[in-house]
This record gives C-alpha cells, structure tokens and sequence, in this order.
C-alpha cells in the first residue's frame, strides 16, 4: 500500500492520541478520552499492517490475538488496589519490548551492511529496504538511537520489575543499596556511554557491546529503584512510564516512524510532567527522589511528649452521630486493608443522615496518583465530594470529625511546625485542626518515611486501633 | 462507699448534686448512693424517680451526713454543712478556695477531704469533669435567651410583607466557655455576632462559631497557652486600645454580652457609663461576670434594671441555676466522672490518690492539711503557640515592583532557556543528517503538546492517566511490526515477542482505564 495512505493514518491516530490525553482534564470527558486512543491505536496498528515495510501478517496478527487475551483476562481480574503493581508490570513489557526492537534493528543493519559490502544487487524488502537506502552519516545517527533506544528500554525493564515487586509486596519497600551505591550506577553509565562509543564507532562485534550494553543498563535499572522508599513509588511509577516513553521516541528515530516519536514523546513529557507535579506536593526535589532516600537532616528531630489516646468504637460513633461534618481522609492504609467498600457504606450512611461528608486526598496519598481517587471511585463514593488538599485543607478548623484511615505522613503536623523533620516544608493536610480527629491505624507503628507523627498525641486525636476494614465494619451498625 | 447528695442550702438554687441518670453510674462504680428528700425537686426530680434508680432517700440533712461517706453538693459549703461533717469524710463542691480563705480553715479543722470542682485542672482527661466549662456553657447560652427575652426585638434579620426587620448585632466579650457558647447560641437564633478576646488565638474558635471576630491592631498580644487556657490582666495601653473600639461599637450593638473573667481578680470593667449611655433606647446587657462585681460599671448584681436611656441591664447570677435540670445533669456528670477516677478498679473503695494530677489538683483539704494550691500539673495544659507570622501587606508601589521584578526574571529566563536550546539544535543541525531533523522537529513538537496537555488533567485522574500513557506507550508495536516482515529467523523471533508484550499492553492498559473511568460518578 502507499507510503501517503500510511502517513495520513499516522496522522490521525496522533491527533487521536493529543485528544485523548487531553480528555483527562475532567471526569466526564475522560470517558470519551479512552475511546479516541482505542482507536487511535487500532488505526495505527492497522496502518502499519497495511503500510510499505510489514510482512509476516499472519504471525503479527496470532501475536496480537495471544498478547490482546492476556491482556483481557489480566485487566478483568485485577483487583482496582492492585492497580499500582500492574502499571509497573505493564512498563516493563514495554521497556523489554523496545530492547527487542533495538537488536532488531542492529541484525538488520548488519545483514543490509554485509550484503552491500559483498556488492551484490539484492533486493531488500521490509525494514531492510529502508536501511539499505541510509548514507553513512545516517547510519551512525541510526546506531546512537539503537544505543538509546536500548539502554532506557532496559533500563525501564528492570526498574519496573523491580516496582512491581516493591509495590506487589513481594520485594521489602526500604531503601536498599549496595555497597557503593550511587558511585556504582555511575560506573555502570559511564562504562556503558564507553560500550556506546565503541559500538557506534563500530569498532569490535557490535552484537556483543549491545549485550553488555544492556546488562549494565539492566542492572543500572535494578539498583536504582531498589535503593527508592516504598513511599517514593508513586514518582517512580510516573518516571518509568515517561523513560517507556522516551524509549518508544528514540526506537521511533531508528525506523524513521514519526508516529513512534510523536506517541513517544507525548507520553515521556507527559510522564515527566506528573513526576515533577508529584516531587512539588511532596516539596521534594526530584534529583533527590531520583536517587533514593530523604535528603540529610539538619538536626535532630523535636521531641514528642505526651500519649497516645485509644478509642473504641463506640465512641467513634457516638462522634460521628453528633457531628454535622465529617472529614475523611484516606491513605495507603485503606488500600492495604480493601476498606474502600466499607468508607463507601459509612458515607452513605452519615450523608443519608443529613451530615455533610466529604473526602480530602493528598497529592501522595497512597502508591500512584491519584491512587485513592480511583479506589473510592470503585467502591462508588460520588467523585464531587472528594476533593484535594488544596480545596479543602481551609475548612478544617470549621469541621466537627475527621477520620483518618491508614494515612501517616500526609497528616503530619511535624512538617510545618518542625524544621528538622525529615519532611519539613512537604504541604500536609491540616486535620488538626479540626475539633476531633480519629485515626484508624493499624497499631503504634511509624508510617513509610519512618518518623514519628505528633499528630497521634495531640489533645482532640484518639487513636481508633485495628485493621481499617474490621475497624469500619464494627463501626457501621452503630450509625443512625 | 456510701455518696450522698445535699438538698442545697442556698437560697434560689435549683441544681442538684446527684441525677437518678448518674446515680445509675456511681452504682456501677460500686457505690451506695443517697440523697436528702427533696434534693431534685427544683430540678425537676422527684424522690420517687430517685427510689427507681435505686437511690435511698434520706429525710434530713443531718441523718444524710451521718450516714455517707462522700457527701456530694453543687454551691460552696456554708458553715453548719462543714460543721456537721466528720473527720476523714470527703466533700464534692464548688469550693473557691482563693476567695473562700475561712471555710478553707474550716474544712481543715474538721480533716474532712474537700474536692474543689472548680480547682480540677484544664487538661485534656479532666474535660469530663470540667464542672466550671459546663455550667458556663449553660451560662452563656441562657444568657442569650436572658437578652432574647428582654429584647423587643427579633434576633433573626427578616424581609416580610409588614416591613424589612433587620438582624439584632450581638456583640459578646471574652471568648470563653461561656463566651463561645453565648455566641453559637446567638447566631443559631439569627443574629449578626461579633466577638472581643484579649487571646488573638481564639480568633480561630470565635470565625468557626460564625460570629465575626473584632479586631484590635495592638502589637502585645497575649499567649493564653501561658496562664493554662485562661486570659491574664492587660496592660493600660492595651486596655485603652479596647475600650476606644467598644467606644466605637457600643451605638451599632443591640445586645451585649460580657463573659470577661480573669482568673483570681475582680471582674475588669469593660463596658463604662458612657458606653452604655451611647447605646440605643430598648437594648439590652448581660453581665456574666456580675458575681465577681461585673463587667459593666451599672451592673447590679443578681438584679434586672433599666437605665435613664432605656438600656435593660441583666446582672443575674444564677443562669446555670435557672436551668436547674440540665445543669443538674451536667454537673452530676462531672461529679460521676471524678468519683470514676477516685474509683479506678470500680469496686466501690475511693483510692485518693495524690499522684493523680486531676485529683491533687482538685483537693484543697485532707488529713488537716490545707493542701492548696497545688503544684503545676506535670502536663501542660496547652501547648505554647508560636507566635504567628503576619504576611507583610505590600503598597501597590512595591508590588507592581515585585511583579516588575518577576516578569523580568521569567522573561530572562525563558528567554536564556530558548537561546540555549537553539545553540544546541544548530549544533546537532552542524553534524546531524537532514532525516533526522526532519524527524526531530516532530519530536520536539510533540513534546511540547505532551506539556501542554498534561497539565490541564485533573488530580483525580492521575491513575487513569498513567494507565492510558502506559497503554498508548505500546504503540512501539509499529516497530515490531515493521520488522517482524523483514530478515532472519532471530528478527523474527523478537519482533513477535516484542508484538506479544505489547499486543499485552495495548489490550491490557485500555481495559483497566476504562474499568477505571467507568467507576467514576457523580453523586
């Protein structure tokens, strides 16, 4: 088919893909928003298909059909708190799928190189065909994008694996390096740049410094999220979804798709632009949550005195029945627990009872952004009661309850009122000042960034111990 | 133990000690409980609903004395009560041992065990038996209703076919228990509330009851964290200061309401002759510091008058009195509540325990020792304030200078940020071939729409947003499609695996944003 027809498909699908990014500005819309990158993606996909260089129909089509079913059957059953893990497990396919593509690209300028060095007339079709036509200036350019395209693929690879198994679970969440630390990714990049070098020079087998090349970049990728806090995810996540973009731009470079750098480059801005969104409600910088760990104290932190006051049930109802408005404010904790079903009820029933219930969400509440959002949503809380620390953290001082479930950091008053708290200065939701605050919590323990929250022993809190969800189930039969 | 409640002595007061709902409470700590025969009668119990609860009732106040070991009443004890009482017998009561130096004595010379209710300290686990914030609570709003009455008035602002009825202006002065209670009582019933404190921090409590804090521009503002919640004396200055802006207020106000107390001193005056003078024909004052001489200069205590210029003046002193049942209640309450904490294993033995700082704090007298005052609480109270900032307000001058200042420094910057990049993009444009920048304006636009468009997405949707950027970013498919045609078996072999990880991806990432925004709704 036409080279023509083919650009102009491309065309369309990345204004589709524009639209359906910016859709997301509101709930509604949102709606509307997938369906345009549905089929944008189908018409990019049938395009190619269609389009100068595909073959192998029949395998493209099999694959899709085997990778669409897992897909299908792995969105279907994932459970709406896994939703972190699974955005991390799908980034490194991406970032796996981007190597593949990359040595790809490298057997096949090979083989076009060879056969044009042997001088005899072939006839290349495909992808090849289109190497074959390259001057040698392009084909230099055409290897650091190999390198590129390679290394932040591989580098997202294993960073996301190893996401996925922090925030799985299944990798413990502290911060973890090996001896040498942050010296030792920069030994790994910089012998790396060295292999990049020597590869696009072309000195040596170039096969084998693109192995190495990305076994440094799988370890570089490895070590670097290992040695981030669990509470860091949720930037990471966005960071690795944006170099899986820039992964697919600099692999869009190699073929010469201007579709692959468009998609690629929407989604590395896009992703870049949420991390530092993130770092900034945070109040953290971003090189220092790139690199792990909080930045050094400047002394030590103050001093909490007094005691932590525990409550029953029964006097978390009696509160609730006598307040006209609640403050909720979830966190990692209501996830962990799967209480979103139980918050849901227990709103219900306060806001059938005339009081006015509303939900404030920190920016960093839970593992992804806008992890609660979604999680209420699920349990059917109506979205135009949950709003976000900004809109809400005013209309504290006037509200009779708040309840904190599983949240810790993002309700501690030591970062205003203490400078050498580790997260002094991060904006916090000021639930204190409310005229009572009950915190659903799981026992004594310190939240992610390990500190202590004065918050706890503060004269109006009483600390409501227990699982979130048992916590909230107990509770609900002694509403009115 | 066996407690007993006293019928009061005191001429007018209608409260009791002990409710049949807290005898019910004491019986379960392990207590007899007792009350003398027409004990709640003026609070609205009869002996018999005392008999239900389970309660003996005894005929005299003598045979009640004799028979108790906890004699339990609401005013400070006259001299025959004290008299009657026996060594090591405890006593629950208002006390106020500062002003009350002979019955201090008294009760020393008895060694009887006397509980000040009003001593109990202000902090957080003695709020349940706080008797003074309970019975001002019930002050300051029957202090509305007092003025509401006496007022010929509506509170509330009203537009009706007989003509425009404008709202009452409530100004209440001392934010306190009572003060607080006074004004969410006030504007619960319609009127336009202002509200004076000395302690800027109760500006906070003052908005957040919905009356409008009035403020005074003074450079010593006091710490209320420092004297455990309570307002000290004001310096001349100051004083001077607040009697100009009440000067000011006093024509516009309705009804006003005075709540102001310093802890240990006379009532300060507040509101002068002149003030009241300034005042319209047919409002109306009440002093709730009229017991402690009043907060206004014509205040007659426990009396009701009205002025040359027709200002009614309430200087009554009984207001928890003239709502005797729910004061009752209350303070039965509080007194349930302390008795609880002398109980601590609830078998009915009273373990005065002197280390407790509640207890300590409230006990005047025992063993023939006068032990008050009592050293400082080992918490404190409150926590101490930092002082507050205050935003410097800028002149317009200065910040037209600023954002002057500002658009410059963006300007330079963005400018500088924009050389820079083109002298890199001429440099790549030095080596690099022609495809390529072909390739790369595309790429440098598309990253631009990318910031664009992302940072109009709503918070909320931060997790579909990933979701959908994961999905879209499978769009390295094209790649692998492109070559999977094309060469070798390995060739062929990766593409299709990369076509199986991202075919994953595409189907997967849709699936579970639109699972996602499907759940969305609007209430």
């Amino acid at each position: 088919m036409e080279y023509g027809f083919t650009t102009a498909a491309y065309v369309v699908a990345a204004v589709l893909f524009i639209l359906s990014l910016g859709g997301l500005s509101g709930q509604e819309s949102a709606k509307r928003a997938i369906w345009y990158g549905i089929v944008g993606m189908a018409l990019a996909v049938l395009a190619t298909l269609f389009g100068p260089g595909a073959g192998n129909w029949f395998l493209s089509l099999v694959m899709i059909a085997i990778g669409g079913a897992i897909g299908w059957v792995v969105a279907q059953r994932v459970q709406m708190t896994e939703m972190p893990q699974l955005v991390a497990a799908m980034h490194s396919l991406v970032g796996l799928a981007a190597v593949f593509v990359g040595f790809n690209a490298q057997i096949e300028l090979a083989r076009v190189l060879r056969a044009k060095a042997e001088g005899g007339v072939q006839v290349f079709n495909g992808f090849a065909a289109v190497l074959a036509h390259k001057t040698p200036a392009e084909i230099a350019m055409l290897k650091i994008e190999v390198f590129l395209g390679i290394f932040i693929g591989a580098v997202t690879f294993t960073g996301s694996v190893v996401a996925f198994g922090k925030l799985a679970g299944r990798v413990d969440g502290k911060p973890k390096k090996l001896p040498g630390g942050h010296m030792l990714n920069a030994g790994a990049l910089a012998l790396s740049v060295l292999l990049g070098i020597l590869y696009c020079a072309g000195v040596g087998p170039a096969i084998f410094w693109l192995i190495l090349i990305t076994l440094l970049a799988f370890f570089i990728g490895y070590h670097l999220i290992m040695g981030i806090g669990g509470a860091d995810m949720p930037v990471v996540v966005s960071m690795l979804n944006s170099y899986s973009g820039w992964a697919a731009a600099a692999i869009g470079f190699t073929l010469g798709n201007d579709l692959l750098i468009v998609v690629g480059a929407l989604v590395g801005s896009s992703g870049a632009i949420l991390s530092y969104i993130m770092c900034k409600a945070m109040n953290r910088n971003f090189v220092s949550v790139i690199l792990g760990g909080f930045g050094g104290e400047a002394g030590p932190a103050a001093e909490i005195t007094g005691e932590q006051i525990a409550i029953d049930a029964e006097g978390v109802a009696a509160a609730l029945n006598d307040a006209d408005s609640v403050i909720i404010v979830p966190g990692y904790g209501m996830a962990v627990a799967q209480a979103q079903g139980a918050v849901s009820e227990l709103t219900r029933k306060l806001r059938a009872a005339g009081k006015t219930v509303r939900f404030a969400i920190h920016p960093v509440a839970g593992r992804l952004p806008g992890h609660m959002n979604v999680l209420l949503a699920e349990a059917k809380v109506p979205y135009d009661i949950v709003l976000e620390m900004d809109e809400i953290n005013e209309d504290f001082p006037s509200t009779d309850v708040v309840i904190v479930i599983g949240s810790n950091d993002i309700v501690n008053p030591a970062a205003q009122d203490d400078p050498n708290s580790p997260i002094a200065g991060m904006p916090v939701l000021e639930v204190w000042k409310a005229k009572q605050v009950f915190v659903s919590k799981r026992g004594q323990g310190t939240g992610y960034s390990g500190i202590e929250n004065p918050l706890f022993f503060k004269e109006n809190t009483r600390m409501f111990y227990g699982d979130a969800k048992d916590s909230l189930n107990k509770l609900l039969p002694m509403i009115d | 133990m066996k407690i007993g409640a006293l019928k009061e002595s005191f001429e007018g007061e209608a409260r009791v000690a002990i409710t049949p709902s807290s005898a019910g409470h004491l019986t379960k700590l392990g207590h007899q409980v007792f009350v003398e025969s027409g004990a709640g009668a003026r609070a609205g119990f009869s002996d018999d609903s005392y008999r239900a609860a389970g309660v003996t009732v005894v005929p005299t106040a003598a045979e009640l004395i004799g028979s108790v070991d906890v004699v339990a009443k609401v005013r400070q004890p006259a001299e025959g009560e004290i008299r009657q009482m026996r060594e090591g017998q405890t006593l629950i009561s208002f006390f106020y041992p500062a002003q009350n130096a002979e019955m201090l004595a008294l009760a020393k010379e008895q060694g009887i065990t006397a509980i000040a209710m009003d001593m109990v300290p202000r902090i957080s686990r003695a709020q349940k038996m706080d008797a003074l914030s309970s019975m001002a609570n019930i002050a300051g709003y029957r202090a509305v209703i007092e003025a509401a009455n006496n007022f010929g008035r509506f509170f509330t602002g009203q537009v009706t076919a007989a003509g425009k009825v404008p709202p009452a202006k409530v100004l209440v002065v001392g934010a306190g228990v009572a003060g607080l209670a006074a004004i969410g009582t006030a504007v619960s019933l319609g009127a336009q509330v202002y509200a004076f404190d000395v302690r800027p921090e109760v500006a906070e409590q003052i908005e957040s009851m919905g009356a409008e804090f009035v403020f005074l521009d003074f450079e010593e503002a006091q710490d209320g964290a420092a004297t455990g919640g309570y307002a000290a004396p004001s310096s001349p200055e100051f004083r001077e200061k607040q009697l100009a802006k009440f000067r000011e207020l006093a024509p516009q106000m309705d009804v006003v309401i005075t709540t102001a107390l310093i802890p240990g001193r006379d009532a300060p005056k507040l509101w002068t002759r002149d003030m009241v003078e300034a005042m319209k024909p047919g409002s109306v004052i009440v002093d709730l510091a009229a017991e402690r001489g009043g907060n206004c200069e014509l205040t007659i205590p426990d009396e009701r008058h009205v002025t040359e210029n027709g200002v009614t003046i309430i200087g009554y002193t009984d207001f928890p009195s003239r709502m005797g049942a729910q004061a009752s209640e209350l303070y039965g309450n509080n007194v349930r509540h302390f008795v609880a904490d002398l109980t601590p294993k609830k078998d009915g033995v009273i373990q005065h325990n002197m280390e407790d700082d509640v207890i300590r704090g409230a006990t005047v007298t025992r063993n023939h020792d006068v032990t008050w005052p009592p050293p400082p609480p080992k918490i404190a109270a409150i926590a101490v304030q930092k002082p507050k900032e205050k935003p410097k307000a800028l002149t317009v001058e200065e910040r037209r200078a600023a954002e002057a200042l500002a658009f410059k420094g963006e300007t330079r910057r963005q400018v500088g940020l924009l050389v820079a990049g083109a002298v890199v993009l001429l440099l790549i444009g030095l080596v690099a071939p022609f495809s390529f920048l072909q390739h790369f304006i595309v790429f440098v636009l598309a990253c631009f729409i990318g910031f664009r468009v992302i940072w109009n997405v709503a918070h909320s949707l931060h997790t579909p947003l990933m979701a959908i950027t994961n999905a879209i970013s499978s769009i390295i498919i094209l790649g692998a499609l492109m070559q999977i045609g094309s060469g070798s078996w390995w060739v062929v072999l990766l593409g299709a695996l990369a076509v199986l990880m991202a075919g994953v991806n595409i189907f997967g990432g849709f699936l579970v944003t639109r699972r996602m925004l499907a759940m969305f709704q609007k209430s």
